[in-house]
């Protein structure tokens, strides 16, 4: 099978908690590029069990023909069924590029794939581009906790494949006049697969309270303010301006917050359009997870902090004498809003 | 069936490493305990080492191409300095360069080189790990250390000592006195980073050979101290070294120090343009003769900083290290091999550091702090006048020769005194003598 | 319970640098660590066999200086230490590395160790890809759990082992059948401090070596020819701008007016994006 006959850039369109995670919008996005540089068409890949109402929006977002695997056995995820499914489409259908979201579920899911495809696969990527000459795939991606970039190309393997991070591609705008194929694939679930049995599920218990990957304003602690006083003072902020908590690892360490909180290389990535970081000094290993929101607000009482160096704004002082000021203030200014 | 060792050395720098060294190549069996990453990871010196010395433990090391030597140091020069000149008394000869006399080396990459050496010979080296007590038996004999691993204990036949110039581990066990503010220097020091050629050409030296400069005078801010230049590879080390009582009484940080240092006409040229590379600053114990503690005891012996061996004068802190190091692998061998590590036996220990060129130098030069810290003038005042009648003398301004002695003389009355100067020329020599 | 930790010596990525001229990563000088997830993976291996029973081997597949990474491990008390160590391993991607350690693993099982349990470092923190633990579990047809931050309860009658996984919002609980391979996250536990004697121990070990032939590694699949995926350039990204820094006593205020002009936050504070929907 030579490779000129591998056509199409496919998205993974992940479906959890009966939810299509925005990744998959954004990817489809992002194929249309790189599929329209060359001259290919956009493929989307939907595993579930329920998930068939979901394929028109994914020819909303820009796919050209969705593959549809639903079945009872895949209510829930486990790494063999999805894999099996995943591959059985890739050999059947042959995309040039296979792209999913750098979710939990896409990471644990991707490695699988491509071993079994031995097909290349480059992880958490933020940018994607065509090569003008090779008319191959380039992914790039950061490396040693996002001190150094690297693009990455396939020399042989197909698909080419790539897990994305969420939030870096942009939403496209769906068109929900657009049309496409809807192809269902039957791939049933042997039972003997079903190894894996999910026991139970815990949700978090600030149930009052958005992913930080989904906030719009994040206010983080760091090291330089982790005390119990200081916590309140950060929550007290959160809430005047909408915004969740979260922080860098030292919180997490102390039990002041919840992992799933935690910024940084070892915890999340975020984009929210207001960071506003607390006592944190911003060592690279923190930075990687926040540097790309839009408006980051730092205080902190070392007026060399590297965090100063990417900051919007920045504030010298102690969170003692500032936070509270900055409370005040803008309590006052949104008073007279 | 744990493994034992018959001698335990706490520290892995130059004293505890040359220790170790002459220990394990007679057959002891040897383990050094260091409280870095790896030995030379926390240790600080101004960059200089004596080849005869480390030649004792390692004939013909230099020849060996992996030794890490920066430049060989083929010319040597002291400098009075005021703030606004100096004046430079040098000797260059080719004399030094093959067989080298005086080296160049970088601390950490020496020190692990050297520990290789060490486990070549058959030295187990733990790094990572802080003795935290002797441990003694009944009679108060020490028989071993505690460290702050689990399961951490070690007992032996013999410790050898070789911590460091703080050591609260000698203090708080009783063995040595905790040091005084006014018997510790702070040394600071900045490795500066130019090129290799720029390097060899600035300081006007042939390629892998180079330059070091003693440095008296004023340029320490209304602070007593001794600035060291010595070249490297390819960066320079800058340092100023003063008595921590005078760092105090001084308003200036140790930064801006080294700063105002780089700013020195004389200096200034040498070190333009480069990049500061590295940050070091570290004890250095001061006092001289009488400051040092006892040497051994039941079962134990010191060596290197922690027994205050410091030459104040011509800054020998290392090349002690070395010897005394050495002094004591020897005596560890002896004590070993013939089953008395008594207090007694040890006392060898004691006579042949006495014998041996560390504490003969260490006795001449006894006065020689209190000098030093009893005549401030001769940090300031004294560079001060020195630089003055030079310059005097070099000024083409149309007197005559008679005529500049007599404001210089009258310089140095109204500045220092002729009684005082002659005062303090002999005690420099009493107390050096 | 024969357990395997697969770990990786990576650079202490704090200093890692680019050469600008050959476009390379600076090794030179820079430390090597033991991947910290791996020693979180070492540390689990550790209280499992603790509670019950058994023996830990860990593997990993480097230059000769990995040694280092596994005598590491070995002064925390591990059993056996394993180097996979041959020139044409060099240069494997995520792809490639799996091969290796899937074969190292089915080496020890054809010398009649059979492996019940193999547990891997989440991502290591140079390559950051969290690709080779998955891909070792398919190649070897085991059960994965990704993202572990407990082990419950392993029952060797039944086989079966029950872990906790972190999502993004909340924790699962699943059961998996042995042998499993699973990946742990840094907040599973705190690797032990070794012990004295465990660190002589670990200078006096022998560390076994198997080259490509030992483990029957196919020339095709390691190294750079096995691996598909290859590095067309690495850069240093570009520095993020800062903006003005404000201190002393009207720092506030005057910080705030900046704030309150910027983009960002007005809409999001003001707009109706600011609405917490809760």
């Amino acid at each position: 099978m030579s490779d000129q006959e591998w056509k199409g850039v496919l998205v993974f369109i992940e479906v959890t908690d009966g939810k299509v995670q925005e990744v998959g919008w954004e990817l489809l996005g992002e194929a249309k590029k790189l599929a329209s540089k060359i001259n290919q068409n956009v493929q989307a890949l939907i595993i579930g069990h329920d998930v068939e109402k979901f394929a028109k929006d994914a020819i909303a977002y820009g796919a050209d023909v969705v593959y549809v695997v639903d079945d009872p056995g895949y209510k829930n995820y486990i790494t063999k069924t999805y894999a099996k499914a995943f591959v059985e489409i890739v050999n059947k259908h042959k995309p040039d590029i296979a792209l999913i979201g750098a979710t939990n579920l896409g990471r644990d899911l991707s490695g699988a794939i491509a071993t079994v495809l031995k097909a290349g696969l480059t992880a958490d990527c933020t940018g994607l581009d065509i090569d003008d000459q090779s008319k191959k795939l380039l992914s790039t991606r950061p490396t040693f906790g996002g001190n150094i970039m690297a693009t990455i190309f396939c020399q042989k393997g197909k698909p080419q494949m790539s897990t994305v991070r969420p939030k870096v591609m942009k939403m496209p705008e769906p068109d929900p006049k657009r049309q496409g194929h809807v192809i269902k694939e039957s791939v049933p679930v042997d039972p003997k697969d079903l190894t894996v049995k999910i026991l139970e599920y815990i949700p978090d218990s600030c149930l009052e309270s958005v992913e930080i990957e989904h906030a719009k304003i994040l206010v983080a602690g760091g090291r330089g303010c982790n005390t119990p006083a200081g916590l309140d003072k950060l929550k007290e902020l959160a809430k005047l301006i909408g915004g969740e908590l979260c922080g860098s690892r030292p919180l997490v360490e102390a039990g002041a917050i919840t992992p799933d909180r935690q910024v940084g290389q070892t915890g999340k990535t975020v984009v929210p359009r207001v960071y506003i970081a607390v006592g944190i000094s911003g060592a690279i290993q923190h930075l990687v997870g926040m540097q790309n929101s839009d408006c980051i607000i730092a205080i902190n009482s070392d007026p060399n902090a590297p965090i100063f160096k990417v900051a919007t704004v920045s504030i010298v002082g102690s969170w003692q004498a500032i936070v509270p000021a900055v409370i005040e203030e803008l309590k006052k200014r949104m008073g007279r809003q | 069936m744990e493994e034992t060792f018959d001698l335990v050395i706490v520290g892995g720098g130059p004293a505890g490493m040359s220790a170790a060294i002459v220990a394990a190549r007679a057959g002891i069996k040897t383990i050094v305990i260091e409280r870095g990453e790896f030995p030379g990871s926390k240790n600080v010196y101004g960059g200089v080492v004596y080849v005869h010395e480390i030649e004792k433990i390692l004939p013909d090391f230099w020849k060996d191409k992996t030794a890490p030597i920066e430049r060989v140091i083929t010319d040597s020069r002291i400098v009075f300095a005021n703030d606004h000149g100096a004046m430079q008394v040098g000797y260059k000869t080719d004399r030094f360069s093959d067989p080298p006399n005086v080296i160049t080396t970088h601390r950490a990459k020496w020190d692990r080189w050297y520990a290789n050496k060490a486990k070549e010979a058959g030295v187990l080296i733990v790094n990572n790990t802080v003795v935290e007590e002797v441990l003694r038996d009944l009679t108060g004999r020490v028989t071993g250390v505690r460290t702050g691993r689990p399961d951490g204990d070690l007992y032996c036949k013999l410790v050898i000592f070789a911590d460091g110039a703080q050591s609260p581990l000698l203090v708080r066990a009783g063995i040595r006195k905790e040091v005084k503010a006014e018997h510790v220097a702070l040394s600071v020091k900045e490795t500066i980073q130019l090129s290799e050629e720029e390097v060899t050409k600035r300081f006007g030296a042939k390629p892998g050979e180079g330059v070091t400069f003693e440095i008296l005078g004023s340029l320490a801010d209304k602070m007593d101290g001794v600035a060291i230049m010595y070249t490297n590879k390819d960066t320079v080390s800058l340092g100023i070294g003063a008595n921590l009582e005078q760092w105090k009484k001084s308003k200036v940080t140790p930064y801006e120090m080294i700063d105002k240092l780089k700013e020195h006409p004389m200096i200034k040229p040498l070190v333009d343009g480069g990049q500061t590379k590295e940050y070091v600053a570290h004890w250095l114990p001061e006092g001289g003769y009488d400051t040092i503690p006892k040497l051994y005891g039941n079962g134990y012996l010191l060596c290197g900083d922690t027994a205050m061996l410091f030459n104040a004068l011509h800054r020998e802190g290392t090349n002690l290290a070395q010897e005394t190091g050495r002094l004591a692998g020897e005596m560890a061998v002896k004590a070993i091999k013939e089953g008395d590590t008594s207090e007694s036996m040890l006392s060898e220990y004691d006579a042949n550091v006495k014998n041996s060129f560390v504490l003969k130098d260490m006795r001449k030069y006894r006065k020689f702090p209190h000098l030093l810290f009893n005549n401030p003038m001769i940090f300031q005042t004294l560079p001060d006048v020195v630089g003055d009648m030079i310059e005097e003398m070099l000024l083409v301004d149309g007197k005559s020769k008679k005529e500049k002695q007599k404001i210089i003389v009258r310089n140095i009355r109204k500045k220092v005194g002729l009684y005082r100067l002659m005062g303090l020329a002999l005690r420099a020599w009493r107390s050096v003598k | 319970m024969h357990i395997v930790v697969l770990i990786k010596q990576v650079p202490d990525t704090q200093e890692v640098k680019i050469d600008p001229e050959k476009n390379t990563i600076v090794r030179a000088g820079v430390e090597s660590i033991v991947n910290p997830f791996d020693m979180n993976a070492t540390e689990l291996a550790l209280q499992l066999r603790e509670q019950y029973g058994g023996k830990v081997t860990v593997i990993t597949m480097g230059p000769p200086q990995a040694a280092m990474a596994l005598k590491e491990t070995f002064s925390m008390g591990v059993d056996k230490v394993i180097l996979l160590q041959d020139r044409g391993f060099a240069a494997s991607d995520t792809l490639a590395t799996s091969y290796v350690l899937a074969q190292g693993i089915k080496r020890l099982e054809a010398d009649g160790e059979k492996v019940d349990l193999v547990i891997c470092g989440k991502q290591a923190v140079d390559g950051d890809t969290a690709q080779t633990g998955p891909g070792v579990a398919c190649r070897l047809s085991f059960d994965q759990i990704t993202y572990v931050t407990q082990v419950d309860k392993i029952d060797l009658d039944t086989r079966t082992i029950v872990a906790r996984r972190r999502l993004a919002k909340g924790v699962q609980v699943v059961q998996a059948q042995l042998p499993a391979l699973l990946t742990v996250e840094k907040d599973i536990n705190e690797p032990r401090y070794a012990t004295l004697r465990g660190i002589i121990a670990a200078e006096r070990v022998k560390v076994v070596e198997w080259c490509a032939a030992d483990i029957k590694a196919d020339a095709e699949q390691i190294g750079f020819k096995g691996s598909p995926t290859w590095v067309k350039r690495i850069f240093t990204p570009p520095p993020r701008e800062g903006g003005p820094k404000f201190d002393g006593p009207d720092a506030v205020k005057k910080a705030l007016e900046v704030v309150l002009d910027n983009q960002h936050f007005k809409e999001a504070v003001f707009g109706e994006e600011g609405v917490c929907k809760r």
